[in-house]
């Protein structure tokens, strides 16, 4: 019952080794949090998973990642339909500057999963009433997706991935530029979602980490260093810089 | 001291910024002036429709419909040629091109923008109407598509060099966000950065159109200068701007010649008012 299996995976930025030897085994239909201070490499170790860090010049891996059950680094792995199973939801809301409409059927369109517009109206609406949009915006589709409220970017960012149908889906700090009230309406929004879909989140906030993800990844300076269910990680951590950085001894 | 000091840059700068609309509104106003006059003894509709130019002879014909056309014809083929080879080129620049090859082919283009426009005449006379000439066998290679061949090639280092800061300036994550929704990198500089960088696109064009317009000295030496209404893009034109510089040193100060001048001045600054009014139009409603 895996889906991201790491073995001895490796990433350089040019000479700068930035991801050690990373071993770990994330479950399916949960939500899994990686924690650490900043640089630690827990954004890295994120944008592996759907080689998103491939767009960064200088950028070198070593090892293996396995995603549903393929090495994705293997020379031979179609990266369109890997970021198709893998949705990203990243640190600011980034909306294209495209209608409402436009934006949640963007993946839809740019994989041709649909062309019938009618079957487009239907995901289009099904993936906002999951994030719960459908009943603010339906009188707005047409309207430009950079006016919306920060939160509500953010959700639209959740809706365009879920209208594709993944099995996975990566959020890089996505709470962090929004305020209280939103990152708890956001949370609910995820915790409603692990059912459905295999969730991995990096957070700085050690509270969000405890309060929604089953299991959570420590790491420090490009090493995993501790791995368990979070209840373990945050009463009984088994290492001394596990136990430091809950404690708010550094970071 | 301090504060001396402050308010007195600010009144500098203040001043600064109204000289321009100042300058602005004097030259508007001088021309008003001159071609007003003008089109009160002559009259508006005679002047911009009437299909003869005959300045000298008597009675003086002042109908500037050939050389409207003759701008018209020139502009359009210029932009045709140089608005889908200057967006590809800056999309090609920023997007595609590895980092070495982008930093030469950027001096590059702004070295083209560096070439002065009689020297882009001048080659443009000597190498390229005579081979238009050949190719399309017509009697005399100087034509309204030369003007534009050449005109292309001064309004395709502005579109380059503008367009590629407005796809250059596209935020990452835009770029990121797509890709990450499984979309190639070309459905991604289609669908994503290019309407994002939009604005600025229709900006550099715009500035090309004006830059087009305006242009005299490359025109006046390649399209043939025939004040006539042509019957394709292989005819012989003269443009506007031409016309004014061709004959302003030959008029009397007063004259009704020397007015028209002025009034075709008028109808150009009004062409490119019009041109600039639209880009903001287009502008706006993008966004909506």
């Amino acid at each position: 019952m895996s889906q991201i299996i790491a073995k001895n995976f490796n990433l350089y930025y040019n000479n700068f080794h930035a991801l050690k030897d990373i071993n770990v085994t994330i479950n399916e239909h949960m939500i899994t949090a990686m924690i650490g201070p900043s640089g630690c490499g827990k954004s890295s170790f994120l944008r592996a998973i759907n080689r998103i860090n491939d767009t960064i010049e200088g950028v070198t891996t070593t090892g293996q990642i396995n995603v549903l059950g393929q090495d994705i680094y293997n020379k031979k792995v179609n990266i369109n339909a890997l970021r198709r199973n893998v949705g990203m939801v990243f640190q600011r809301p980034n909306p294209f500057p495209i209608s409402i409409y436009e934006n949640v059927a963007f993946g839809l369109r740019v994989n041709r999963i649909l062309t019938k517009k009618n079957m487009i109206d239907i995901i289009v609406e099904k993936s906002l009433r999951d994030v719960l949009l459908w009943k603010d915006l339906k009188d707005k589709l047409k309207k430009s997706a950079l006016n919306l409220t920060l939160e509500q970017q953010q959700r639209l960012c959740i809706a365009r991935v879920l209208a594709v149908e993944p099995h996975i889906i990566l959020l890089d700090e996505s709470c962090s530029s929004l305020d209280p009230v939103a990152v708890q309406r956001i949370e609910e929004l995820m915790l409603k979602l692990k059912d459905q879909y295999t969730i991995v989140m990096v957070t700085h906030n050690m509270q969000q980490a405890a309060r929604i993800s089953h299991d959570t990844i420590f790491m420090l300076s490009g090493n995993l260093v501790e791995f368990n269910t979070t209840k373990n990680i945050f009463s009984k951590p088994i290492k001394r810089e596990t136990q430091d950085y809950i404690s708010g001894k550094y970071g | 001291m301090r504060k001396i000091i402050d308010s007195l840059t600010e009144k500098i700068i203040f001043i600064c910024g109204m000289l321009s609309i100042v300058f602005v509104i004097l030259i508007f106003s001088f021309l008003f002036k001159e071609g007003f006059s003008f089109f009160k003894h002559f009259g508006c509709i005679k002047f911009v429709f009437g299909t003869l130019w005959y300045p000298t002879s008597e009675p003086a014909q002042f109908g500037i419909l050939p050389l409207i056309i003759g701008s018209f014809l020139v502009t359009l083929g210029a932009c045709i040629v140089a608005i889908p080879i200057g967006i590809m080129t800056a999309l090609y620049i920023s997007e595609i091109a590895p980092k070495y090859l982008r930093d030469i082919l950027k001096f590059l283009v702004e070295l083209i923008a560096t070439i002065p426009s009689v020297v882009i005449g001048f080659v443009g006379m000597i190498f390229f109407v005579p081979v238009v000439k050949l190719v399309f066998k017509v009697p005399t290679g100087l034509t309204a598509f030369s003007g534009a061949i050449m005109l292309a090639f001064m309004a395709i280092p502005t579109i380059v060099t503008i367009s590629e800061d407005a796809i250059h300036s596209v935020p990452c994550h835009y770029r990121e966000g797509a890709l990450a929704l499984g979309a190639t990198k070309w459905q991604t500089i289609r669908r994503v950065v290019l309407k994002a960088a939009m604005p600025g696109i229709i900006a550099a064009v715009m500035l090309a159109i004006g830059r087009v317009v305006g242009e005299t000295m490359a025109v006046m030496m390649i399209t043939g200068n025939a004040a006539s209404i042509p019957h394709s893009v292989f005819s012989p034109v003269r443009t506007m701007t031409a016309t004014i510089a061709a004959e302003m040193g030959e008029t009397v100060r007063g004259s009704m010649h020397y007015q028209a001048l002025f009034a075709i001045g008028l109808v150009l600054f009004v062409i490119t008012f019009i041109i600039n009014f639209i880009a903001d139009l287009l502008l706006e409603t993008k966004r909506k």
